[in-house]
């Protein structure tokens, strides 16, 4: 009996997240058909509990937007070889989301444009042993009016001009910053009595109504929460609903994708997937557009093999899945005589750019803010020195300084590593049948030189500002595979197809009809949160697939 | 001001659950922790206990050990809170996976306790707690059980989870009140939209 499969459409996307929400909405605005494929499900903001410990950063109890916690294992092999299957409620995991909107649905929401010099970290620093440390095929103004496109489409707020390290722009962000709450107020000051520069951070959040949608009503349920007045502006509210208004663009929720099916001649036809009940379906198209994340996106590529491509696509110079990347995340708590806490969110508000780059002893370096309200069981497992963990000293300790501290934080750029990596596991599959994510690696010395150097730069602003106690954090070790919700680098964007997966457009090097477009491109991961050059990426790469397009079945 | 979401069905005690759709949560909540109080089993529970899980004298032990964890001072402590009933609730939803966990380690704790002071470990002094607590958190705990199994890894999970029932949301059955949100001086309950409607000005 022949299985019916969907009508054909010139392309399809597979991931609603960050990439590909802008993905299907260029494509279906320039007038192709587009079917848009996430895994999870389609949200409203009003799905979301604002529960303390099952959101999309306190995880005891569940992920609120998936993927769940039964049906999507991993494999996590550690330092000395041990595998362990871990799932997406546990750190190892390196889970991001799994819903329409993908993380940008419950993110802290920060925007950064990725500076000059973090596109050619090689030609200022050069080579570094055990890295695979490269420049990017493209640079930082090839990105520029699409860092803008994505500012103003999808909304950022927030005021640079103070930010000297800032790499040029055209035109100033679309919305004001938020009024300043306490923190800012306290450290601004003793950030310029430093001699450093702060700045109201860019945040894709409406400050004031933008877009159709209202402002910011500063709860305390920020970072890993949905939006109830829905002011936080991902791709789940902007542009996958101007995708569907076009009229040429099916989205498909709770579809599992399985493989990226190739003809004889080597051209992708079409994607093999699990819809919502279960049933494995095909979708043909022109185009085939992978937006799943550093770590899925990898892990599909892999998981399509066939007698052309044995080692999955992309993958014949085994790139797919390499130089995993997150963010070496550092800075410090420090504690007050005086109130911080003013109950006004998101809290993360003012930021500095100034030990991005040229730092004394190691490669890069990474931006520093104030950090998302801790809700307070976050803030109990604040280890301060002299405190117990349990206790009358603790309860004093929490009623003490809830109100009075300050975290500083900030994410080291990393150096990626060749055998930090992504694989799909010979053993374990997920509730599909479909062989799962396998990590493994270590972490660069570098990585942990630059915690070092900026947790305790993080300290020094904090006791400037009138901290008592300072308390550093060293999360960070060598072992185990980077990753995490800023996760990138598996699938490498360069010229040489020997060291590279897609091209600079993100084509995968031996298929001209398969694109990777999400985070698993970037060569280097910035000293940022990496959303913003996601999308910037995104709408690139578009622009690029609208101008090469030649119509359904030539060759684009 | 009702916090209360959809109720989680405990796997593990069928009649429990039976019961529990009879009443409406709050009023189910109220009876358990009256029965509890009173020491006495009550019909809708299979092994004589108004717990999920947990059995009389191990809820007995474990809200002992939470109130030295978070002891009541000028604010309730853990028990009070409900964290015994947080932890319960978890251990027949997502903490399924470690109620062996929880079985051995309580009856390791009151095993440690009978040895040293030859008494259970609620019926003992706040001080002989705190000392039989440290002995548990550095691994010198005596006993059989702590012979197979780690008594500082099961403790600092009771810490974890005691923090949780404490400080986390109401809705998972501890944090009676918002007890603790009063404590650290947040609004309770929150106030939506406090951008367009604040309250804190005159």
């Amino acid at each position: 009996m022949k299985r019916m499969s969907p009508r054909h459409v010139n392309a399809v996307v597979i991931g609603g997240g960050a990439g590909g929400g802008i993905v299907a909405k260029e494509l279906a605005e320039a007038g192709l058909s587009v079917v848009l494929l996430e895994r999870g499900k389609w949200y409203t903001s009003y799905d979301d509990r604002k529960d303390d410990l099952r959101n999309q950063r306190t995880c005891v109890l569940g992920n609120s937007f998936g993927p769940d916690e039964q049906r999507n294992p991993r494999v996590v092999v550690d330092a000395k070889g041990q595998e362990y299957i871990v799932h997406s409620n546990q750190g190892a995991y390196s889970n991001n989301a799994a819903c329409v909107g993908g993380g940008t649905l419950s993110y802290g929401a920060m925007a950064w444009r990725f500076l000059e010099k973090d596109f050619r970290l090689r030609s200022t620093y050069g080579s570094v042993l055990g890295s695979t440390l490269e420049d990017w095929p493209i640079s930082y103004s090839d990105l520029e009016p699409h860092y803008e496109k994505a500012e103003w489409e999808i909304g950022v707020s927030g005021d640079d001009s103070n930010n000297i390290f800032r790499a040029p722009r055209r035109r100033p962000l679309p919305m004001p910053p938020l009024p300043p709450n306490r923190e800012h107020q306290i450290l601004k000051p003793a950030a310029e009595r430093l001699g450093l520069h702060p700045f109201d951070l860019p945040m894709l959040r409406n400050s004031v109504p933008y877009n159709g949608r209202g402002a910011c009503m500063r709860c305390r349920w920020c970072v890993g929460f949905a939006c109830e007045v829905d002011a936080k502006c991902g791709t789940q509210n902007t542009v996958i609903p101007k995708a569907l208004k076009t009229g040429n663009c099916e989205l498909r929720s709770e579809c599992i994708a399985k493989e990226v099916l190739t003809n004889d001649r080597g051209r992708a036809t079409a994607v093999a997937y699990f819809d919502s009940d279960g049933r494995l379906q095909e979708q043909s198209a022109d185009l085939v557009i992978v937006s799943c994340s550093a770590t899925e996106s990898a892990r599909l590529l892999l998981n399509s093999r066939s007698r052309l491509f044995p080692n999955g696509l992309g993958n014949r110079y085994d790139w797919v899945g390499r130089n995993l990347q997150g963010h070496a995340y550092t800075g410090a708590a420090g504690l007050f005589e005086q109130e911080t806490y003013d109950d006004l969110g998101p809290g993360a508000s003012i930021a500095l750019c100034d030990y991005n780059h040229g730092n004394p002893g190691f490669i890069g370096g990474g931006l520093l803010a104030n950090e998302f309200i801790r809700l307070p069981y976050q803030f109990a497992g604040l280890h301060a020195p002299g405190i117990p963990r349990w206790g009358a000293a603790h309860k004093d300790f929490m009623r003490r300084f809830y109100r009075r501290s300050i975290f500083v934080m900030g994410p080291v750029q990393e150096m990626p590593v060749f055998d930090s990596r992504v694989q799909v596991d010979p053993k374990v599959r997920d509730a599909w049948g479909i062989p799962v994510v396998r990590l493994s690696g270590h972490r660069h010395d570098n990585d942990l030189l630059g915690t070092k150097f900026l947790s305790a730069k993080a300290e020094a602003w904090l006791k400037e500002a009138g901290a008592t106690t300072t308390i550093p954090f060293n999360w960070i070790s060598r072992d185990g595979p980077s990753g995490g919700q800023h996760q990138a680098g598996t699938c490498r964007m360069g010229n040489a197809p020997q060291a590279s997966v897609v091209d600079k457009y993100c084509r995968v090097h031996d298929i001209d009809n398969l694109y990777v477009i999400d985070g698993s491109v970037h060569v280097t991961n910035g000293g940022f949160n990496p959303v913003l050059t996601i999308m910037a990426i995104a709408y690139y790469a578009s622009d690029n697939l609208v101008k090469s397009w030649k119509g359904t079945h030539g060759r684009a | 001001m009702t916090l209360v979401t959809d109720f989680v069905a405990p796997a593990c005690n069928k009649r429990k659950v039976e019961a529990s759709i009879k009443l409406d949560r709050r009023a189910f909540l109220q009876a358990a922790l009256a029965a509890a109080a009173a020491g006495a089993g009550v019909a809708c529970s299979a092994n004589g206990t108004p717990w999920r899980f947990f059995t009389v004298d191990e809820a007995r032990t474990l809200a002992a050990i939470s109130d030295q964890i978070i002891p009541p001072d000028q604010d309730p402590g853990a028990s009070w809170a409900g964290v015994v009933n947080y932890i319960d609730r978890q251990l027949c939803g997502p903490y399924q996976s470690l109620q062996p966990t929880y079985r051995r380690g309580i009856a390791g704790v009151d095993q440690s306790s009978r040895l040293i002071y030859g008494k259970a470990f609620a019926d003992l002094d706040a001080q002989q707690q705190t000392d039989a607590l440290r002995r548990l958190e550095d691994g010198q705990a005596p006993g059989e059980i702590w012979k197979k199994a780690s008594s500082s890894e099961f403790f600092s999970l009771v810490i974890d989870h005691t923090m949780q029932g404490y400080y986390g949301d109401p809705r998972h059955g501890g944090n009676r009140d918002g007890v603790s949100w009063k404590m650290l001086g947040l609004p309770y309950p929150p106030i939506r939209g406090r951008l367009r409607y604040d309250l804190t000005k005159p």
